[in-house]
């Protein structure tokens, strides 16, 4: 099943051309690995897909409609920093999403409600590996904790597509070896489409169903 | 050991701190004394007794006038007045600084209006106050206002602006919309970034208070030492000039221990970062 068909997309900034005739198609429940040195693209690729940003040419469609031409909750991000809110505690950063959906004006949710999505964020949180920091505040956690809580942040609105802008790159090797067997095995229990950038190529060929290169044009 | 490494324990450090202090009122007995042997009556340097006398007839003696306690009445409407302006401050500072810092439409209509504004000397501006809102509290309340709103105004945007873009992004990743992300994740950021700017607001609130007492008031800490200036009464003004830093000096220590009970996440993420 498609989900996401890039056409003849291409974007400049000025004179300077960033990516062009990009012509693709993405089914539903793969994990796009997006490599290639720095400034080629590959963020500013993800950066559209977000709708942070606009293809200059062409168009991108999810379920055969254009993307919206800002962020929504059918595609979750992890940051490679600054994914998460520093005056929440753990607990309350994974069910600031939730509440905002069911709290109305002021966003919050209380009693019965609350208690639900507690459990929620809870059960999320246990996955990841976070249950034994609930209240804790982020400025607390080490790097790869801070992670963790980005991704169960998002998944806590089970988008459609998850996209990670170099999640691991500034983690210590071997708790990127305990990321990496968490997000596949995230991953395979939600059925997300995962778009993945990563300037390890290792890292991309590893985790990846499909493997995009991108690099800038030769001449 | 060089000196940029020696550190005072934490008793000797408290003990240096004493010593400017000592040093001061040593200095200012020796030349009161000094002063006042040669003319009894001088009135430039009063001796300790002497201001004891004035602070005992201000704050525990009733006026013959009006029956009031002077130092008292003076101190409860000064704080007034100063607390007013500080709160009206604060909550423009807020909303409006929100405001600039979260869109970036509002930004282009009021940025430029605001920066103008920040630029026009308070001072200037306060006979146009006196004549109108006249010489009551209003104009007094406003001075104070209009002296520090617009540097916590812009204080607040740029902070709003300093705040990483991923957490806009992320929140709209999460669902949020404009109002969500305003009153979520701006607001309680910038609580504590309030806090602090007020604490740096408090030096320019005293000054304006009282340049508007010293004009047209008749009651305050700053009206009272105006006053008694005609009659040289240094032992009511020095008395005075304390007990005002006393007070500002306790604002501001208030307003630090708030901000440490209120924001602790905010205080570790300081922490983490020195």
């Amino acid at each position: 099943m498609k989900l996401i068909e890039v056409n003849q997309v291409g974007k400049q900034y000025g004179d300077n051309v960033v990516l062009e005739k990009l012509n693709f198609t993405v089914s539903a429940g793969e994990f796009c690995t997006l490599v290639g040195t720095s400034g080629c693209g590959k963020t500013t690729f993800l950066r559209m897909l977000l709708g942070e940003e606009q293809p200059s040419q062409g168009e991108i469609l999810m379920d055969g409609k254009p993307l919206p031409a800002e962020p929504g909750p059918d595609r979750g991000v992890v940051f490679q920093r600054y994914s998460v809110l520093p005056h929440l505690t753990v607990l309350g950063n994974v069910m600031l999403g939730p509440e905002l959906k069911t709290g109305g004006i002021f966003a919050r949710a209380f009693g019965a409600r609350r208690a639900l999505i507690r459990r929620e964020a809870e059960s999320l949180l246990d996955a990841v590996g976070l249950s034994h920091a609930l209240n804790r505040y982020p400025a607390e956690l080490s790097g790869g904790m801070q992670q963790r809580l980005a991704i169960a942040q998002a998944l806590i609105m089970k988008p459609r597509i998850l996209l990670l802008d170099e999640p691991f790159g500034a983690l210590d090797p071997g708790i990127r070896a305990d990321m990496h067997e968490l997000v596949l095995r995230l991953w395979r229990e939600t059925g997300v489409t995962v778009f993945m950038v990563t300037h390890d190529l290792k890292e991309g060929v590893s985790l990846g169903t499909r493997l995009m290169v991108f690099r800038s044009a030769p001449g | 050991m060089r000196l940029i490494n020696l550190r005072p324990s934490r008793p000797l450090a408290v003990a240096l701190g004493f010593i400017p202090f000592i040093i001061l009122l040593l200095l200012y007995i020796s030349n009161s004394n000094a002063r006042l042997a040669e003319n009894p009556n001088d009135k430039l340097l009063p001796g300790l007794t002497t201001m004891v006398d004035a602070v005992q007839r201000l704050a525990f003696t009733e006026d013959t006038r009006t029956g009031e306690y002077l130092l008292w009445m003076d101190t409860a409407s000064s704080l007034e007045r100063l607390l007013i302006g500080l709160a009206v401050s604060a909550a423009l500072a807020l909303l409006i600084g929100i405001l600039l810092g979260t869109l970036p439409m509002f930004r282009a209509l009021a940025g430029p209006v605001v920066a103008a504004i920040s630029m026009v000397p308070p001072m200037a501006i306060l006979p146009i106050l006196f004549i109108v809102f006249g010489l009551g509290e209003l104009s007094k309340v406003v001075l104070i206002v209009i002296g520090t709103a617009p540097v916590m105004i812009r204080d607040m945007a740029q902070r709003v602006l300093d705040m990483p873009r991923e957490q806009f992004i992320k929140l709209q990743t999460l669902g949020g919309n404009s109002w969500h992300l305003m009153l979520r994740v701006v607001l309680p950021q910038l609580l504590p970034r309030l806090l602090a700017a007020l604490r740096l607001s408090l030096g320019a609130a005293w000054l304006f208070l009282i340049a508007a007492e010293a004009i047209a008031s008749t009651d305050g800490l700053g009206y009272r030492i105006f006053l008694v200036r005609r009659y040289l009464a240094m032992d009511v003004i020095l008395p005075y000039v304390i007990w005002i830093t006393v007070l500002a000096y306790f604002m501001d220590l208030s307003l630090r221990l708030l901000s440490r009970r209120l924001f602790p996440w905010f205080h570790r993420q300081q922490e983490g970062e020195a």
